[in-house]
């Protein structure tokens, strides 16, 4: 048990390193560098020559490779290209909003997918599930810029209950995002629910037909608990990896209602920087969010262990 | 409307009442598909009552529908379920819920996954106990120490706190019978509840529910496709076929002398363990729902079939000798034998030349992973070999049974052999002496075409996607290189040999029965015109029926091509039935070798002994001996005789510590390994 | 009917073989005959055959701005009205989804030839250079799409020379998973064993033993990775990364349209509605495919 956990986790880290080593060399590849995105026209000569110095680019990659990932692991990502500032101190804030935002998707989203993924499965093919599942195929289907753009055409233009816009500043207050942030907020838990929605259905399905679902029925147990006893234990428990990959996807699915909304989170901010060819900042953020993919998909790998008696125990029998 | 099975006055006795059931499925063209056609049965209290049939005979859906249960699907095309006089179907689902579990329990098959995966072992029994006993919420605890301590599980006070994965499937099976006992039923229902385990496992769950039977007085219908499971526990047996029942009489009658030709033909399709010869096959197979005609539905297998069998369906009706049998011939149908005929089975000739030596061969499964080494460093020692010191000699033309509980490493042997699994010690020589390389990389072509392996499961084994042509044509191509019509030609000529036609080179696998795909599989390997064919377990997922047509035709083609076997199998008579010697395997390491009599004889290695003893026989009026507990062993001990921790005539420190010797007879070559002298076992 | 075929069985055998269509065709009816499956292959097929045909129908020209009917609502002359630059709707919605159409189309056969052959090949030789493999796999996935395609786009321009490998490799990754799973499925199973054992070669038990019972399996990852490459590439055009003006693009007209949606709202909902349909159509179908195949879609995860 501790050594899968153990494995798990290296597993995770090596699959970080990896990923910083791909962002690293996928920048190296590009045409031009921070020196020349910074002094544009005027990137020739020995003015080129001086930055590269002073920014350290003169070195061979691989130390420089070193730098950055050591500074990263501290939480100093450098100084972004134009502007001279920290990038971590414009990162601290577009992370917290981003957050916010998956946050509060998630705690929308999560419980009514179960809860329609659980009375679709359970009335599977009948009237509820019908409506129900469509529902769910247009809501994941529909790009999410689309059903943005629907959103804000009905309840912002139309109904005008709610800002189709966010026009906070990044650093402001979390109380200040309310209640423009209700529909980028919708259209991201509305995506989020169709998709685990569908995997909870079909796992209620596969266990419903178990023969242990079977025999629990012909023990005499009351439907319902039936349900809640023997069924759904069993069915939730893959759901967990369902919703962290959704989160996962949420941080790209993120770019663009942020850009859609004028949110000012991480998002946005990555289309900005890679728009104005910010390398060290596009490097950042997309260790930032990789590692949160992971982070993410490694807790949900543990918790379905630590759920799940089966992975739990020890004293496992082979067949 | 057919004619009760009872007479009227004893009819209110009857706790399990079914009268005139139909069950039945729309099939794919919207036309009704019956499984059960117009079942009456009746069941009183404290009886023992066996469904024997063939898998589709319907024998389940006939348990199921015993508890008002239908599988998704199925409906009620007519008839009635009673139980005590409730009629089932249509009874409101909290009635119903009351009577589950209750006074009406199921012990399912496949325990394992019978069993909720995500609650402790102690939870489930104390639903049972909330759902179904007026005892208050603290007495529950010593109820169910109580219970498991009935069903013969040890530590009871572990149990509980188990989940059912971390059992072994006896385990599982008792639990399932104490979770039944739970509601102190009057009537039990058993579905298959041995099979799949192992014979000494099976053994120890028979002779308990025989016990339990006896103590309640519960009424049991027990439904299974052992004749031998039968005859130890039921007093009264309902043989089923294509959805009808065929036969109904003592256990005594029907596998005494049934009056059934179905029944006759099924007795005679048995292995026995006390007969060297092959069983009698019984060819064909049961139709398809809705398949039956007119007439009697086992028209196309019966041997006396007559014109008046072919239009009119019989009646179930009482012969003279006190069965009831749906046959229009049934004192016809006694003539027929039930048993094999012929004096002795004829062998193949058995050559002088070595077919292949293994020479202390020794394999194991632990297969490092990346980062398995860096995390498992801590964990101590490498663990014995899963198979060990496994020395045997076959000759050309030979056929060696090797036999084993599951994990005795059966399998995992044909596949070294096979050049799947490399072993991790030893040597293998092949023919003229020179030594195998063990993977199937290291191989030339000719070796890799001399042997030859035959998979278990022909559903497996089969690619689900390529036709008999295509299929067949794999060895042909790759080992002689035939193409087009030679090819063609050559496929068809090996259908012929396996018994199935050219018309079945367009066919798919899943067009096929169980028994054609398997022999579509023997095909396939004897393309390859092998010297050396592995069967590992082919008959054990066929029904018996066609186990009998399948171990014929081996028998045939080895006769014919003179082909040395390597024939694996848990059922002891199977392999008695097709072997000149037997090796008897345990945990990996061989316990006795030697011809197929002497190792079926006395002296016997005491695991042999153990083994011997659980089979169980159809005859009434054998029992099994249970020798050994049936512990489940999860690996091999570190030294020592393998059989140490189950052996009942362990002689102590000597056999923890020391290999075993063996002892060999010189004149038969039967060999045992034992710290025990020959003459002692 | 196959009354014609010739009778003798073995003759037969062989005929059935020349003929892979005849499941292929089983299939598409079996998938028509569900109606949400129906209802996707009209969509899918009505989208194909407009992207097609759009040049000869579409009433005027994609480019005429015309600066005196700027932004007018649904008419008789301008059926779905005009755009901010006097441009007709209907036309640009009827061409808007060639592109698109063009550039997924290729791009998805590839990523699913390429991200399937890897995977089917590192599922039956498995070792050390297949876990390095899944590392690197799970390393590119962690990083959000947008950013790897955005990326490149930024430094190699929208051509489609640039769009069609960009995409197909990227999305392309996600299917050596699928396919690797899928194979390790089949690889277990005893025919695979029972061909090594006879000795074929890797190449014979790829082409012969797993791609047919792995096929099934790509052919709905495909549809699915059609829908998610349609979605990433309509994202990129609205975010001003993708086609580029005045091609007409959905994407790039729902952008461009937003902002006079409080007051010309058509020029948003059409193409809304044509990227919509076409998506959803290409859901139902693959769903239906799903289904017809015996493959549960709702398991897989929407990477």
């Amino acid at each position: 048990m501790l050594a899968m956990l153990l494995r798990r986790v290296l597993l995770g880290l090596i699959t970080v390193v990896l990923v910083s080593l791909i962002i690293f060399a996928g920048v190296e590849m590009l045409p031009g560098d921070a020196c020349t995105a910074f002094l544009e026209r005027e990137a020739q000569g020995q003015l080129l020559e001086n930055c590269r110095i002073d920014l350290g680019l003169n070195q061979p990659a691989f130390l420089r490779y070193l730098d950055w990932a050591s500074g990263a692991l501290t939480g100093d990502f450098g100084l972004s290209a134009n502007g001279h500032k920290t990038i971590s101190e414009m990162v601290g804030y577009r992370l917290r909003n981003t957050l916010l935002l998956a946050s509060c998707a998630m705690l929308t989203g999560v419980p009514l997918a179960l809860f329609l993924g659980i009375v679709a499965g359970l009335w599977r093919d009948r009237s509820p599930d019908l409506v129900v599942s469509t529902l769910a195929i247009m809501a994941m289907t529909i790009p999410e810029f689309v059903s943005a753009t629907l959103l804000i055409l009905i309840f912002s233009v139309w109904l005008g209950w709610v800002p189709g816009i966010v026009l906070t500043s990044a650093s402001a207050p979390v109380s200040e995002f309310f209640p423009a942030i209700f529909l980028p907020i919708m259209v991201l838990a509305m995506v989020m629910t169709a998709h685990i929605l569908r995997t909870v259905r079909s796992s209620v399905i596969e266990v419903m037909a178990s023969d242990y679902a079977q025999m629990a029925t012909l023990k005499g147990v009351p439907y319902w608990r039936v349900v809640f006893g023997h069924v759904l234990p069993n069915a939730l428990l893959p759901t967990i990896n369902v919703v962290a990959l959704t989160i996962a996807w949420l941080l790209g699915g993120v770019v663009v209602i942020e850009t859609v909304f004028n949110y000012p989170g991480l998002g946005r901010m990555m289309i900005d920087s890679i728009s104005d060819r910010d390398l060290p900042v596009t490097q950042a953020i997309a260790l930032i969010i990789a590692t949160v993919y992971v982070g993410v998909n490694l807790t949900a790998d543990m918790a379905t262990m630590l759920a799940n008696p089966r992975l739990r125990t020890l004293h496992t029998r082979k067949r | 409307m057919e004619k009760p099975l009872m007479s009227s006055a004893s009819l209110s006795a009857a706790l399990i009442d079914i009268r005139d059931l139909s069950i039945g499925f729309t099939g794919r063209n919207g036309q009704t598909l019956p499984v059960l056609r117009n079942i009456n049965l009746q069941v009183r209290a404290g009886e023992s009552l066996g469904l024997v049939g063939e898998s589709g005979s319907g024998k389940s859906t006939l348990a199921l529908a015993a508890m008002g249960y239908l599988k998704r699907g199925l409906r009620v095309l007519g008839g009635h379920v009673q139980f005590d006089g409730t009629e089932l179907f249509g009874l409101p689902r909290q009635k119903l819920e009351k009577i589950r579990g209750g006074r009406l329990a199921l012990i399912p098959q496949n325990s394992g996954q019978s069993l909720t995966p995500s609650l402790r072992i102690g939870a489930q029994l104390a639903e049972a106990l909330r759902l179904h006993s007026n005892l208050p919420a603290a007495a529950h605890p010593a109820r169910i120490q109580a219970l498991l301590t009935h069903v013969r599980l040890p530590d009871p006070q572990t149990i509980v706190l188990r989940y059912p994965h971390e059992l072994s499937g006896g385990q599982q099976q008792r639990v399932a019978i104490a979770m039944a006992l739970a509601g102190e039923p009057e009537a039990l229902l058993l579905d298959e509840p041995t099979t799949g385990l192992d014979v000494t496992t099976q053994a120890h769950i028979l002779e308990l529910l025989r016990d339990l039977a006896r103590e309640t007085g519960m009424a049991m219908v027990y439904v299974s496709h052992d004749l031998g499971a039968i005859a130890r526990v039921c007093d009264r047996v309902v043989v089923m076929y294509a959805g009808e029942i065929a036969m109904v009489g003592s256990t005594r009658q029907v596998l005494r002398d049934p009056g059934h030709p179905y029944a006759r033909g099924l007795l005679a399709s048995i292995p026995k363990l006390a007969d060297a010869r092959l069983p009698v096959a019984l060819d064909g197979r049961p139709p398809a729902p809705g398949g039956a005609g007119e007439g009697c539905a086992f028209v196309p297998r019966c041997v006396i079939a007559q014109e008046i069998c072919q239009t009119n369906r019989p009646m179930l009706e009482e012969t003279p000798n006190g069965d009831l049998v749906r046959c229009h011939r049934p004192s016809l149908a006694r003539t027929l034998p039930i048993r094999a005929e012929s004096d002795a089975a004829p062998r193949g000739e058995i050559g002088d030349a070595d077919a292949l030596v293994l020479d202390r061969m020794a394999i194991s499964y632990a297969r490092p992973g990346l980062f398995d080494g860096l995390l498992r460093k801590r964990a101590g020692g490498a663990l014995p070999a899963t198979v060990d010191d496994i020395t045997l000699t076959l000759r050309q033309g030979e056929t060696l049974g090797l036999v084993g509980e599951s994990g005795s490493g059966k399998s995992t042997i044909l596949k070294s052999i096979a050049g799947l699994l490399a072993p991790v010690g030893g040597a293998i020589q092949f023919g003229d002496g020179a030594a195998l390389p063990g993977l199937v990389d290291g191989r030339t072509p000719d070796q890799l075409r001399k042997i030859q392996l035959i998979f278990q499961n022909p559903d497996e084994s089969l690619n689900p996607r390529q036709t008999v042509a295509e299929i067949l044509a794999q060895p042909l191509g790759l080992y002689f290189g035939l193409k087009g019509q030679a090819l063609l030609e050559r496929s068809a000529e090996l259908l012929e040999r396996v018994r199935l036609g050219a018309h079945y080179l367009d066919r798919l696998p899943n067009q096929l029965s169980g028994g054609e795909k398997q022999r579509v599989a023997i095909a396939r390997a004897f393309a390859a015109q092998p010297d050396l064919v592995l069967c590992d377990e082919v008959t054990s997922a066929l029904d018996v029926s066609v186990q009998a047509a399948v171990l014929d035709l081996l028998d045939a083609l080895r006769r014919d091509q003179g082909t040395t076997y390597i024939f694996v199998s848990h059922d002891l008579a199977v392999v008695r039935a097709l072997s000149d010697r037997v090796a008897v395997l345990y945990q990996g390491r061989l316990c006795e070798v030697g011809p197929a009599a002497a190792v079926y004889g006395a002296p016997s290695h005491p695991y042999t002994e153990v083994l011997l003893g659980a089979v169980l026989e159809p005859d009434p009026d054998t029992a099994p001996t249970l020798s050994a507990d049936d512990v489940i062993e999860l690996a091999p001990p570190a030294q020592g005789c393998a059989f140490q921790r189950r052996c009942p005539r362990k002689l102590g420190g000597v056999c923890d510590t020391d290999t075993p010797p063996w002892r060999v007879d010189r004149a038969t070559g039967h060999a045992i390994r034992c710290h025990i002298d020959r003459s002692a076992l | 009917m196959r009354d014609a075929a010739p009778t003798s069985p073995v003759a037969r055998a062989v005929v059935l073989r020349k003929n892979p269509f005849a499941g292929f065709l089983g299939v598409l009816r079996d998938i028509i005959r569900r109606p949400s499956g129906a209802v996707g292959v009209a969509l899918v097929t009505t989208h194909v055959v407009l992207a097609l045909i759009s040049p000869m129908i579409a009433p005027f020209d994609y480019r005429a701005i015309n600066s005196f009917s700027m932004l007018t609502g649904p008419g008789p002359e301008h059926w779905l009205g005009t755009d901010h630059l006097g441009r007709d709707t209907l036309s640009r919605t009827l061409l808007g989804g060639r592109e698109a159409l063009l550039v997924t189309g290729i791009a998805t056969p590839l990523a699913v030839l390429w991200g399937g052959f890897v995977g089917i090949f590192f599922g039956l030789v498995g070792g050390r250079l297949d876990e390095v493999l899944m590392r690197l796999v799970d390393a590119f996935l962690s990083l959000p799409w947008i950013l790897k395609m955005l990326v490149l786009i930024v430094t190699f321009g929208t051509g489609l020379g640039v769009l069609i490998p960009t995409l197909a490799f990227f999305y392309g990754i996600p299917v050596i998973r699928i396919a690797r799973a899928a194979t390790h499925d089949v690889v277990a199973r005893d025919f695979v064993q029972a061909a090594r054992a006879r000795g074929h070669g890797r190449m014979t038990i790829i082409v012969r033993e797993l791609l047919p019972n792995v096929r099934d399996a790509l052919l709905v990852e495909g549809a699915m990775r059609w829908s998610w490459m349609l979605l990433a590439f309509s994202s990129l055009s609205f975010l001003g990364f993708g086609v580029s003006p005045p091609t007409p693009d959905w994407g790039l007209m729902i952008a461009d349209a937003r902002g006079f949606m409080s007051f010309a709202p058509w020029g948003v909902l059409a193409p809304v509605i044509a990227l919509s349909s076409l998506i959803i159509g290409i859901n139902l179908t693959a769903d239906a495919l799903a289904k017809a195949l015996g493959i549960d879609r709702a398991q897989k995860a929407p990477v």
